[in-house]
């Protein structure tokens, strides 16, 4: 079988999304990657270099800039008359494209898999991540996002794929980038953190949040996050939040500070290695979850615990 | 213009889903189904552009059980001006609503569509996407804002690192984010009001559109569980625990 990775970049640099999404289609088959953008020879000659890749599909094309998928998803199509799978990370870069893609070939998508069970054959989380699905497409051709915190990154190097130009596509007129607004953060991404530190509600403000969870994250060297109260509360931005309208993390340390643990949180998180769960409420259910629990009132706890460790 | 919004009706959020014993997928027998929230803020977003004056007529659509029909009725009661119930007691898939959601845009030509991002049933996060494919429109997924201006509609998504905005030509698919809007309560005479108002059953056989799975089921498992941790009684406890497994400045 052969699989068509679809390659996350800045423009610059392959992200680590990507590199989770090229060992699971390397389970299915021969890999190959569509790196798509304008100006992206150099995004090209390091995703050649991804272990395991065969073949790298540039598509050069001002058109292709910013992931636009009405401008993508045809070209991606066009592409896939030659390939069986299209593998896309779970990011919502690769949300956004894959399905308009399965529905140009008119195929189901299977979204978020965990693993790969048979050729057709995949896991996959449904309601919040309380069940997990066994499922096999019936299709002729395959199109899947990965969930990135469920597989192993490829290494970054030692591959030998050849590069190939893409001349397929263009701009289909009907959308336009009109700009950005991305958060700037010096710590690690949230999502290939190995620690996380994240507050909830009961911080009870921003510069709370500020003067307890920052601390901790600093020293630790970690992401911060929040849960979904925090940030409708508006105590930290909306990409902080972790869980299952968030982002999904699995890191090696999870600090959940002043979070109860509602199903929707949980659902982001609980892959992660090891929960630490400081909570002033003994009954809060991420205690059920946390392998290290502390009960106690986060506002002198927190501090202490940065000052120690 | 006129703005079409499908809903869907799901287990209730706050309902802890149990799985059924037989592997076969999640007991839904007895248990509180509500709308799924990212429609209800679908719903809101369309009333919002109908009180600016933008939109002339809202159409609620569901695809689903005879029931359903009590989720379009919410959406009525919110301010929906008629609704179309597709009914069939089968499990209908992403690429298969899409296509009758295709149908019903082909027959009513609404200017926007507006679904909610994903449905917290299935997870899937690509009915709007799909749509937009089948339609050949333009799509803006995981809207916190959206302001139609002229014969575009220019929608803020949030994204993995921040916050990006595209310009997209109508008509165009937008699916919602949470934090787009707060939804509003149905108030007690609106619900009343909302019994009056039209609402069409067809089936899916009516608009064509095979609904047989392309996805089969194999089974549906408990996810793992996580073996019981400890509480620790104090900072220095979780201190000297936190350093034992390598966890320091």
């Amino acid at each position: 079988m052969k699989t068509l990775v679809w390659v996350e970049h800045d423009g610059s640099a392959v992200k680590d999304a990507t590199l989770a999404a090229v060992t699971a289609a390397s389970k299915l088959g021969e890999v190959h990657l569509l790196v798509a953008g304008e100006g992206v020879g150099g995004v090209a000659s390091a995703a050649a270099q991804i272990a395991g890749v065969q073949k790298v599909h540039v598509a050069d094309n001002a058109a292709f800039g910013h992931n636009l998928p009405e401008n993508i998803a045809p070209l991606v199509a066009e592409l896939m008359a030659s390939h069986d799978a299209f593998v896309a990370p779970a990011t919502t870069t690769g949300k956004n494209i894959a399905p308009r893609v399965a529905a140009l070939l008119d195929v189901m998508q299977i979204s978020e898999i965990l693993s790969v069970e048979g050729p057709k054959t995949f896991t996959r989380p449904i309601y919040a991540g309380n069940a997990i699905a066994t499922v096999e497409s019936l299709d002729a051709k395959l199109v899947l996002t990965v969930r990135g915190t469920a597989f192993e990154k490829a290494a970054a190097t030692g591959g030998s794929g050849t590069v190939e130009a893409v001349s397929a596509g263009g701009d289909a007129g009907i959308s336009s980038f009109v700009g950005a607004e991305i958060a700037k953060q010096d710590r690690p991404e949230l999502t290939s953190a190995k620690i996380i530190v994240s507050g909830g509600r009961a911080l009870g403000s921003s510069e709370k949040y500020q003067e307890v969870i920052v601390p901790l994250a600093d020293k630790l060297g970690a992401a911060l996050g929040a849960s979904r109260a925090a940030v409708d509360a508006g105590y930290v931005p909306n990409d902080y939040q972790v869980g299952q309208t968030g982002k999904i993390v699995a890191p090696e340390v999870y600090f959940a500070i002043g979070i109860s643990g509602a199903i929707q949180h949980l659902a982001g998180m609980k892959d992660s290695k090891t929960i630490v769960a400081i909570n002033k409420d003994e009954d809060a259910p991420i205690f059920q979850v946390a392998d290290l629990g502390l009960v106690a009132d986060l506002f002198s706890a927190v501090p202490e615990l940065t000052g120690k460790i | 213009m006129k703005i079409l919004v499908p809903v869907k009706r799901v287990l209730d959020y706050n309902v802890k889903p149990r799985v059924k014993a037989d592997g076969t997928g999640v007991d839904l027998a007895n248990v509180k189904m509500s709308m799924n929230p990212f429609d209800e803020i679908g719903v809101e977003e369309a009333i919002r552009l109908k009180e600016k004056g933008v939109a002339t007529e809202i159409v609620a659509v569901s695809v689903g059980p005879a029931k359903a029909q009590e989720t379009l009725r919410t959406a009525l009661a919110m301010g929906a001006d008629r609704a179309i119930l597709v009914q069939t007691d089968d499990e209908v898939e992403p690429l298969a609503l899409a296509k009758i959601f295709k149908a019903i845009a082909d027959a009513e030509q609404p200017g926007l569509v507006i679904l909610g991002k994903q449905a917290i049933d299935g997870d899937n996060n690509q009915t709007g996407q799909m749509l937009a494919a089948l339609t050949g429109w333009a799509q803006g997924t995981f809207a916190s804002a959206v302001n139609v201006e002229g014969d575009h509609v220019s929608v803020t998504r949030e994204v993995d690192g921040g916050l990006e905005t595209v310009k997209l030509k109508l008509p165009a698919i937008v699916t919602t984010d949470l934090r787009l809007n707060e939804p509003r309560y149905a108030s007690l005479p609106n619900i009343m009001k909302a019994k009056s108002k039209p609402l069409d059953t067809k089936t899916p056989a009516d608009y064509g559109v095979d609904t047989a799975p392309r996805v089969k089921t194999v089974k549906v498992s408990e996810p793992p569980v996580r073996s019981a941790g400890v509480k620790v009684a104090d900072v220095d406890e979780l201190v000297a625990k936190l350093k034992a497994m390598g966890v320091h400045a």
